[in-house]
């Protein structure tokens, strides 16, 4: 029988070290929704949304309070929404109008995000998912709850430039149309590459087309669990180190396990994936790069830093992946600057740098994530830290993302406010030299070489 | 047989066992096994019970409980056997 010991190192995981279930995401597929006309295809979406999810919040608050874990968040992913318009959106407007629809049955059922106004462009782009890429920043604007994600790329198909060009546009279109908010709608904006079809976490989550019409996928979340247990071992070996990260992500992954298993029962909806990602929140305490200076770092950016990540992510995964039956999604540790504590503080005293995230993002997933960048930073520029992201993931067989709000009137040293789960973020430098000839060359980027591996 | 861990904590006064195992008894619940200790002037109390039998839901006997928790200056928690299972048992 469970021993008193046992029940309060649960009760001080979730009391004391923020252990939580970051999410429960109900993939829903839209295809069955697709019509010709544009108004049918709203009418059609929003009512499969709306009677899918209806008891996904309900459902997640009863699992919560059954066995005293906080769920944060109840989200929605839907199929790529440039799929299910393409017959019937014949312009930019048409596609804000299904952004709008998935708004409303957003907020009809309570979810507080809903990915999936996406498109998959890793070769090449049809008429449709250039309208819905164009169209990107007014529906980032006009609404509350939507995220949008493109997959600009991949290990078997090479890298879209074509698109990655426009996604540097856009992303700029859609941080003066939100400049009023801190360029907030650029926080709802992520590009992919190799994106997983079944990734529970926002902004990059959609339904993929290979998945079944319903999914539950669950995301847990314990940076400070495994910081908190690594205090424990101070000076200890590097095997010591892996084995207490091995241990701890495996306990608080079976906690994600037993909820995905719950919910998936209470909604009759097919359990998914398990997410093992290590998701840090702005909670002091709940941080990734605090972790890091656990391992023996001074600040997140220091030498070392790359090494201690890739061993982090790496036990983690290896934890993890025994503690559940389906493990997918992203499965990894996230670093973005403006929701880690730790990361904030590193980024701001200078110890932590845009190129020193990029090698970073090598090792773990998933990429340039959360990051203010000044608000004149040109789109090519953009594109070109896009296209450096995507090159990494394309090579290392890894997904690679990249999630920049470049904050329009603010500058370096500025602090840039996001409020809530997405944090506060100061506004970091640039490399100010030109890619804007390489970003204008047309076409894309071919798929690298599967042998010869070095 | 439907098992709930209930975990009591909180400064020592008189009649917590009493009181909590009263309003158990009124609501039909079986208590299974219960450790306590009093670690520098805290409560610490762990009790295994099974809620098969119980007349009311697993929502209001945990909603009740913690009312009760406030009365009497302490923190009562109720939760479902399957998440110290999961987490401490292969």
């Amino acid at each position: 029988m469970i021993n008193r010991m046992e029940v309060s190192e649960t009760n001080e995981m979730i009391e004391k070290e923020n252990l939580d279930v970051r999410t429960i995401t109900m993939g829903i597929s839209l295809l069955d929704c697709i019509d010709s006309d544009i108004d049918k295809t709203c009418d059609k979406v929003y009512d499969k949304i709306t009677k899918s999810a209806k008891d996904l919040v309900k459902t997640g608050e009863e699992i919560s309070g059954e066995f005293g874990i906080p769920i944060v968040n109840k989200r929605i992913s839907v199929t790529p929404i440039a799929l299910i318009g393409a017959a019937s959106a014949k312009s930019e407007a048409d596609f804000v109008k299904l952004a709008k629809t998935l708004d409303k049955a957003a907020k009809e059922v309570g979810v507080n995000f809903l990915g999936g106004y996406s498109a998959l462009v890793s070769k090449g782009s049809t008429k449709a998912d250039e309208l819905l890429m164009k169209s990107i920043p007014e529906a980032l604007a006009s609404t509350d709850f939507v995220c949008s994600s493109i997959n600009l790329g991949s290990t078997r198909t090479g890298i879209n430039m074509n698109a990655v060009r426009l996604m540097g546009e856009t992303i700029h279109k859609t941080a003066e149309l939100t400049a009023d908010r801190d360029s907030l709608g650029c926080a709802k904006l992520v590009v992919f590459c190799n994106a997983p079809d079944d990734n529970p976490f926002m902004a990059g989550a959609f339904h993929g087309v290979t998945e079944a019409d319903r999914i539950i996928n669950v995301g847990v979340s314990g940076p400070g669990v495994v910081k908190y247990a690594l205090e424990k071992v101070r000076g200890e070996s590097f095997e010591v180190l892996c084995e207490t990260i091995k241990k701890t992500a495996f306990k608080v992954t079976r906690v994600g396990q037993l909820v995905a298993k719950e919910a998936s029962e209470k909604l009759g909806v097919p359990f998914g994936i398990v997410d093992l990602s290590l998701a840090p929140t702005p909670a002091i305490g709940d941080s990734v790069a605090d972790i890091l200076c656990e391992i023996g770092l001074e600040k997140a950016g220091a030498p070392g830093t790359t090494a201690a990540l890739a061993l982090l992510n790496d036990q983690v995964k290896k934890g993890g992946v025994m503690a559940s039956s389906y493990v997918g999604g992203l499965s990894g540790a996230f670093i973005p600057v403006s929701e880690d504590q730790g990361m904030i503080d590193a980024a701001s005293c200078g110890a932590l740098t845009l190129e020193k995230l990029e090698a970073m993002t090598c090792v773990c997933s998933v990429g340039l994530d959360m990051i203010a960048v000044p608000g004149d930073t040109s789109p090519a520029t953009i594109s070109g830290i896009i296209a450096d992201e995507m090159a990494i993931g394309m090579v290392n067989a890894k997904t690679t993302a990249v999630r920049l709000i470049p904050v329009i009137g603010k500058n370096v040293g500025d602090k840039v406010e996001f409020g809530g789960l997405l944090g506060w973020a100061p506004v970091m430098p640039v490399n100010k030299y030109s890619c804007e000839a390489f970003i204008s060359r047309e076409g894309r980027i071919p798929a690298p070489i599967h042998s010869f591996k070095n | 047989m439907e098992k709930v861990i209930i975990t009591v904590v909180g400064k020592d006064t008189v009649g917590i066992i009493a009181k909590t195992c009263t309003f158990l008894s009124n609501e039909n619940v079986n208590i299974l096994d219960i450790s306590q200790t009093i670690v520098s002037g805290y409560f610490n109390m762990m009790m295994v019970v099974d809620i098969s039998g119980a007349k009311d839901s697993f929502e209001k006997i945990s909603g009740g409980l913690e009312e009760l928790g406030k009365s009497i200056g302490v923190s009562i928690k109720c939760q479902k056997e399957e998440i110290f299972d999961m987490m401490h048992r292969i």
